[in-house]
């Protein structure tokens, strides 16, 4: 039963319009008054946006018949557009992020490649890669699965038309602003919460638009209960919110320029910045990916989550847990010591509900195992968990104050993250893709499970090589360090440490180079499932279950 | 359909039960480090950056110097004897924001103060492998073209002060002058009054180009300042009650 | 100092004290053999057909 047969503007509709309107008179003004160069270009590619969101909203009530129904047929009319969008977008961002990785890899081993500019340089392009990859691919794919999971287990289309749109494209022209930001070295010079206050205060409305869609979608659910994983999506949306209003509380010099300076210094600064750093890790990177894993491995195996028990505990104790580790990142330094020993003794404490989700994703396996011989897809995303419980286990270790006096400004902190962010976070997102893809395109299936394998492998090598070059170079430098020769004297200059560097940084670009490869191998079979694969007729579909 | 009502609560419930749980951590943890008296050592000797010194500060953020130069000594025999006594968390007191770093790809900068002529640093800056062969570092040549006119610099003393770093009435008013005068001594008028302003501070033109000041007269003039603040041979770090 | 202290006796016993009942409350929510069903029908949620 179509609800609305009727085509007319919505209100949401007319609102979303007139806020864009005047998004854009702002740009318009700050590119009349700024004395600041970037500031004008960001007005304009401001303006620009404004004025293709406004032309994309008129557009699209012209275009339809009739305004979207709740329901087709008695079944949900999801909507697929966004995910879409915020599909291709994760892809396009992936390979831009790992391809700027790769540069700035090649520029430690080889520094001519900085060209001795100011926008190849690589203080501005590892903001470049670490925003890239975390928030551009990794929020792109957060964005397209949590909008895809939060309708198919509510069982009814997302909230709002115009809102969930307004979600994915706000978001990527915040990613667009702060990146190219970057490059024109507009930075906040804080870890992670690079991008300057005005692509804060964007990205602050994107994201309340975001919860609330995710809100009001759970609202209106079908479903008595709340998936597991909307828990998950639902601390990464409100931990965010806080931890990125916190962080990046700053005053502007002038609101028509670029530069703002943070309200904290100092001690406080570090322990907000990295309380910030270290839970970015932890709502962003793992929390909505562990919302992928309980849905996509489940779906995926065809087997519901191992125990729904352990889920609930999982997710309890991980949130809370979490949120105390940033200190770990401050041993030894200037930060009071009760904070430190507080982050040290809750890291070590967050090993066990980190192995406790990874237990119960691997777990949903159990007595189908045989599926990882055959599915490559399952086999990527079961291996992504096997290495969330590596690095869960990493990182606890590494957070005692004795190894982290080791480990800490060494490329062992480097390593690490990327047997997390390559290993667990980039692997569940390409399962996570190669599932969505066909599912949202209509198509029976990924186009060539074949290059799936080969991605699989090309990539995993990739990470192997990367996080054993960066073990040994990062244990190596840390022990040079602190050598002592035989007069008491220390051992190595610190430029020595440096040579000692090099080959390592050869190998971790040739295993950047090989984890390119495979996501450009992903990038082909994606596209050739979206233009060629075949389609999945509606006579095909399992027979449907009744909705309880 | 009652029913229904409830778990649109339950939602709510939930998301308040997550913000409850996530704000714990933050609390106890955040907010007493801008109460205890403790967290901050009393010293003496500290002082805001003159303006050219926050100028050249905002270029280091800029070009992420933090990303691969720490500025944090630990409390650990090595670095004390590589780099210095250990930084105290009274030296970044007035850092907005902190540049304490997270990873060594080059050395610790807290206490480079000094410890290379302005030369050096120029031509390092300009291109690190005629000085230090081995360096991985990406080379800046384009800092010693790009000009400043300070003419803004007020405008950033008085954010800061409004965020609390002791910028006085009178050093607000003199910034652009002390930002000139700075970097080129001899054709300021009042650089007495500057050096009584900014204690330690240390006027002279940095990159060697007496024409104009630039990017890198700013740069160098932060690198040649940091760490040279607090006098460690009167620092008693016993009575350091930073509690660590 | 006497803040300090006051507020580290504070956290390590009540602080301590208040953790634990809430990982008790969560574990005995988890586990309540009345709640098993909903938990049960929940885990399928991702398995249903449309």
């Amino acid at each position: 039963m179509a609800s609305t047969a009727k085509r007319s503007l919505t209100l949401e509709e007319g609102g979303f319009a007139v806020f864009t309107g005047l998004i854009a008179l702002y740009c318009l003004m700050a590119a009349a008054k700024t004395t600041d160069a970037v500031m004008a270009f960001h007005a304009w590619v401001g303006l620009a946006l404004s004025l293709i969101g406004i032309f994309a909203i008129f557009k699209g009530y012209t275009k339809r018949k009739e305004n979207p129904p709740q329901t087709i047929d008695g079944l949900p009319n999801y909507q697929l557009g966004p995910i879409k969008f915020a599909s291709f977008m994760a892809m396009f961002w992936g390979i831009a992020g790992f391809t700027v990785g790769l540069v700035i890899a090649l520029q430690l081993a080889y520094p001519a490649l900085n060209f001795n500019l100011p926008w190849t340089n690589f203080g501005r392009l590892r903001p470049l890669h670490t925003s890239a990859v975390i928030f551009a691919f990794g929020g792109n794919v957060l964005l397209a699965t949590s909008f895809y999971i939060v309708q198919r287990t509510c069982q009814t289309r997302i909230a709002g038309n115009t809102a969930p749109w307004f979600v994915v494209a706000g978001y990527n022209a915040f990613i667009l602003i702060a990146g190219t930001g970057y490059l024109l070295g507009v930075t906040q010079g804080k870890e992670y919460a690079e991008p300057e206050w005005y692509a804060d205060l964007w990205l602050t409305i994107v994201w309340v638009v975001y919860l609330l869609v995710f809100l009001a979608t759970l609202w209106k659910r079908k479903e008595p209960h709340i998936y597991v994983a909307n828990w998950f999506f639902l601390a990464f949306i409100v931990t965010i919110a806080m931890l990125h209003l916190v962080n990046n509380a700053t005053v502007p010099v002038s609101i028509f320029g670029t530069k703002s300076y943070i309200v904290w210094s100092g001690v406080q600064d570090a322990m907000t910045q990295w309380w910030y750093g270290h839970n970015a890790v932890g709502f962003f990177l793992t929390a909505g990916f562990l919302a992928i894993m309980y849905y996509f491995i489940p779906k995926r195996a065809d087997r519901p989550v191992y125990s729904y028990r352990l889920s609930i505990v999982h997710f309890w104790s991980l949130i809370f847990l979490y949120i105390w580790a940033g200190p770990h990142h401050l041993h030894y330094t200037a930060l009071p010591q009760w904070s430190q020993t507080l982050g040290m003794t809750f890291s070590v404490m967050l090993w066990m509900p980190s192995w406790g989700g990874m237990i119960n994703g691997l777990m949903t396996l159990s007595g189908a195992w045989d599926k990882l011989r055959t599915d490559p897809v399952l086999r990527m995303m079961v291996v992504s968990v096997a290495f969330y419980g590596m690095s869960t286990f990493e990182g606890p270790l590494m957070s005692v104050r004795a190894v982290n006096s080791l480990s800490h400004y060494t490329d062992w902190t480097i390593g690490h993250v990327h047997s997390g962010a390559l290993g667990w976070v980039a692997f569940v997102s390409f399962g996570a893709l190669y599932c969505l893809v066909p599912w949202i395109w209509n198509r029976k299936g990924v186009y060539s499970l074949k290059l799936v394998n080969w991605h699989f492998w090309v990539a995993t090598i990739g990470i192997v090589l990367y996080i054993s070059a960066m073990w040994v170079s990062g244990i190596m430098q840390g022990l040079m360090w602190r050598a002592y020769n035989a007069l008491g004297f220390l051992e190595y200059s610190f430029i020595e440490t440096v040579e000692a560097m090099h080959p390592f940084y050869v190998i971790r670009a040739l295993g950047g180079a090989l984890f390119v490869v495979g996501a450009l191998i992903m990038a082909y079979n994606l596209w050739m499932t979206v233009q060629h694969g075949e389609v999945e007729t509606a006579s095909a579909k399992p027979a449907l279950a009744p909705a309880e | 359909m009652n029913r229904h009502a409830i778990f649109e609560k339950n939602s709510i419930v939930l998301t308040v039960g997550i913000l409850v749980m996530v704000a714990i951590g933050g609390l106890v943890e955040l907010v007493p480090n801008f109460y205890l008296k403790s967290t901050i050592e009393k010293v003496d000797g500290m002082r805001p950056y003159t303006p050219l010194e926050l100028a050249g500060r905002n270029i280091y953020v800029r070009e992420g110097c933090y990303l691969c130069h720490s500025q944090m000594i630990r409390t650990l025999r090595d670095e004390v004897e590589r780099y210095g006594p250990y930084s105290l968390a009274a030296e970044s007191m007035y850092d907005h924001p902190f540049q304490w770093g997270s990873k060594r790809t080059g050395p610790d900068l807290a206490r480079v103060g000094g410890k290379y002529s302005d030369d050096w640093h120029v031509q390092h800056l300009v291109d690190p492998r005629s000085v230090s062969p081995a360096s991985v570092m990406p080379g800046y040549p384009f800092l010693a073209k790009a000009k400043l006119t300070g003419e803004d610099i007020v405008d950033h003393l008085k954010v800061n002060a409004l965020l609390g770093v002791p910028y006085s009435d009178e050093m607000i008013e003199a910034a652009r002058a002390d930002f000139l005068a700075q970097a080129n001594p001899d054709a300021a008028d009042d650089i007495d009054g500057f050096e009584a302003r900014y204690p330690k501070a240390v006027a002279r033109d940095f990159d060697g180009n007496p024409e104009a000041v630039t990017e890198m007269d700013a740069l160098v003039a932060y690198l040649q300042m940091l760490g040279t603040l607090v006098d460690f041979n009167l620092y008693d770090g016993k009575a350091d009650i930073n509690l660590r | 100092m006497d803040t300090y202290n006051s507020l580290a006796a504070f956290a390590q016993t009540w602080g301590l004290v208040y953790f634990v009942v809430l990982f008790i409350a969560v574990v005995a929510y988890a586990l309540w053999p009345s709640n098993k069903d909903r938990f049960d029908e929940a885990s399928q949620i991702p398995l249903r057909k449309d």
